[in-house]
């Protein structure tokens, strides 16, 4: 393609709880470069002071629905992760 | 728009109220309410936080599936913010024609309910200490949900 580089996608990543704790904040905008997944959010975030206590695959949700790690995301999206819930 | 969330005290009879009708013979209720122990410590009160938004959107799927499913009328609401002990912080409400139906889709919305939505708790202990509860053990490791269809239409 004769075009430059797709552009940085942004995504709002929100956090909660004992996540939101140990990161020091609850929302985010990350940019990342096309294509990215849900699991590139999550290295972004274990890269963070805090970060490399979040476990290896936490609970995460796309526009408020439950997906896995290789999820692609697109701009706009709003992506939480979820620390073990406790409802009920 | 059902709001599944409130952070008032949960009223059982408004709930049973928004269920009933003359062809459901069965209803079944489940209360979850606030214990005063936890890991063996004993706890003085606790607080739930919440997603709301994906709180909505994931108690209206589990309703509508369970509802289908068991041809039933379902109730069901969560409580968030400082809760006490024995204050109710879910209440599930089903209604459908005979008990048999009524009992199962209780237990299976108030499991899926702990499965699914996005809600914490902090408790608060005698000893003076304050933990999000599910933290410290299991959780800490992989709890990525298996995402199957007919929970989210994705699959993994």
């Amino acid at each position: 393609m004769p075009s430059t580089a797709a552009p940085a996608l942004t995504v709002r990543v929100l956090l909660f709880a004992s996540y939101a704790d140990t990161l020091g904040f609850a929302s985010v905008e990350l940019r990342l470069t096309p294509p990215a997944t849900v699991g590139d959010v999550l290295d972004r975030l274990r890269a963070l002071p805090g970060g490399e206590r979040l476990p290896p695959k936490p609970l995460c949700a796309l526009n408020l629905t439950h997906v896995s790690s290789d999820t692609a995301l697109s701009g706009g999206d709003e992506l939480a992760v979820l620390p073990p819930l406790a409802g009920g | 728009m059902t709001l599944y969330l409130t952070e008032s005290p949960l009223d059982l009879g408004e709930l049973l109220a928004s269920v009933q009708s003359p062809e459901r013979g069965g209803i079944a209720c489940f209360l979850g309410t606030v214990r005063n122990h936890h890991g063996g410590r004993e706890v003085l009160r606790l607080e739930y936080s919440a997603y709301g938004p994906m709180v909505e959107a994931e108690c209206a799927r589990i309703v509508a599936e369970a509802e289908s499913r068991w041809q039933a009328a379902i109730a069901l609401r969560h409580r968030i913010g400082r809760l006490k002990i024995g204050d109710a912080a879910v209440a599930v409400v089903v209604a459908s024609a005979h008990r048999d139906e009524a009992f199962v889709a209780c237990r299976h919305v108030i499991e899926e309910l702990k499965r699914r939505v996005p809600i914490w708790k902090r408790e608060v202990y005698a000893d003076g200490s304050v933990e999000w509860v599910g933290s410290r053990a299991a959780g800490q490791q992989g709890s990525e949900l298996r995402v199957t269809a007919g929970f989210g239409g994705e699959t993994s």
